[in-house]
């Protein structure tokens, strides 16, 4: 069992991820360059957070066109759980594999504090073993953190049970005050907030045990008992 | 071939807030003596310099370019497309 952390010029919170998946979680992961290809033997791939490409054009735009990401799409496809983060999240809106745009803070500001979600979907790989509705306190850090979707996709992101996370409060001015969607399979999820920032006692001062289940939810995924 | 120009102006589509735009004109320019202005929309411009047979196909080739690299997010912004004559 082998997790895929993608790390992108500018990347800065892969070791953070790193440091979770095999320190705290005890799970077999693996640095990738973005300009290699993933093996065949990966289980779960992360893209983690930063400013890939120092967000030049927007973010997450010139990342979401690095060779690797053509893998990214093909595991995709095959179902296996992929997860975005911050930065990772809006790789994964610009190429493609999520819908919507990722624009900047209503306050213009780089927004870094501690805010709280709301699990809206129990079923993908990354939220399975928490309850519906149970609230996660998290820290986001981002710029560009605003999720837009026009009425109709969010519509479909709706029926289509899309939205994973809504923040429980209204954060940076996001379409439905959603803070992360999953496409229409579930495999692949992106969200702004850190939970690799939140997994532990001692960087939590709220409550480390829901972010831990985000990634005990891979375990399950992916079949490690922990 | 001629050398052709193009700039590519990236905004957001009508209806997508700008919060930019909207504190450069409340909390500059409204706060000086230019009541006048009733919107500022903020851009990004890019400028391709390009070697094409004629104006047309310059327009059509950088089109196409940003199009195909997702230049812009179609879900929010919308491209404009000037070229001159270098």
């Amino acid at each position: 069992m082998k997790i895929g952390v993608i790390v992108f010029p500018g990347s800065n919170c892969d070791r953070d991820m790193y440091h979770v998946l095999t320190d705290v979680f005890k799970l077999d992961a693996e640095y990738f360059w973005h300009e290699k290809g993933l093996p065949k033997n990966i289980d779960a791939v992360i893209l983690p957070g930063g400013f890939s490409y120092g967000d030049r054009l927007r973010s997450g735009a010139i990342a979401a066109h690095s060779p690797i990401i053509k893998d990214v799409k093909k595991m995709a496809e095959k179902g296996i759980p992929i997860l975005g983060v911050c930065n990772g999240f809006q790789i994964l809106v610009e190429a493609g594999l999520l819908p919507g745009a990722l624009l900047k803070n209503t306050s213009l500001n780089f927004m870094c504090k501690w805010t709280s979600l709301i699990v809206e979907n129990n079923k993908t790989p990354f939220t399975n073993k928490l309850k519906l509705h149970q609230k996660i306190p998290i820290p986001i850090a981002n710029g560009e953190g605003r999720y837009y979707v026009d009425d109709e996709t969010l519509k479909k992101l709706k029926k289509k049970n899309q939205i994973v996370f809504r923040y429980s409060e209204v954060v940076n001015g996001s379409s439905d005050r959603i803070a992360g969607v999953c496409n229409e399979d579930g495999n692949v999820v992106g969200m702004m907030p850190h939970p690799e920032r939140a997994a532990e006692s001692e960087i939590n001062p709220i409550d480390n045990k829901p972010s831990s289940l985000i990634f005990e939810s891979l375990l399950t995924t992916i079949g490690v008992k922990n | 071939m001629a050398t052709f120009n193009v700039h590519v102006t990236i905004e957001n589509k009508p209806g997508i807030s700008d919060p930019e735009g909207e504190t450069i004109l409340n909390d500059l320019v409204l706060k000086g003596t230019h009541s006048a202005i009733s919107k500022i929309k903020t851009a990004k411009m890019l400028k391709f310099t390009i070697k094409e047979k004629d104006k047309k196909s310059a327009q059509t080739r950088v089109q196409e370019i940003c199009d195909e690299l997702r230049i812009y997010n179609p879900m929010v912004s919308k491209i404009t497309i000037d070229v001159f004559v270098a």
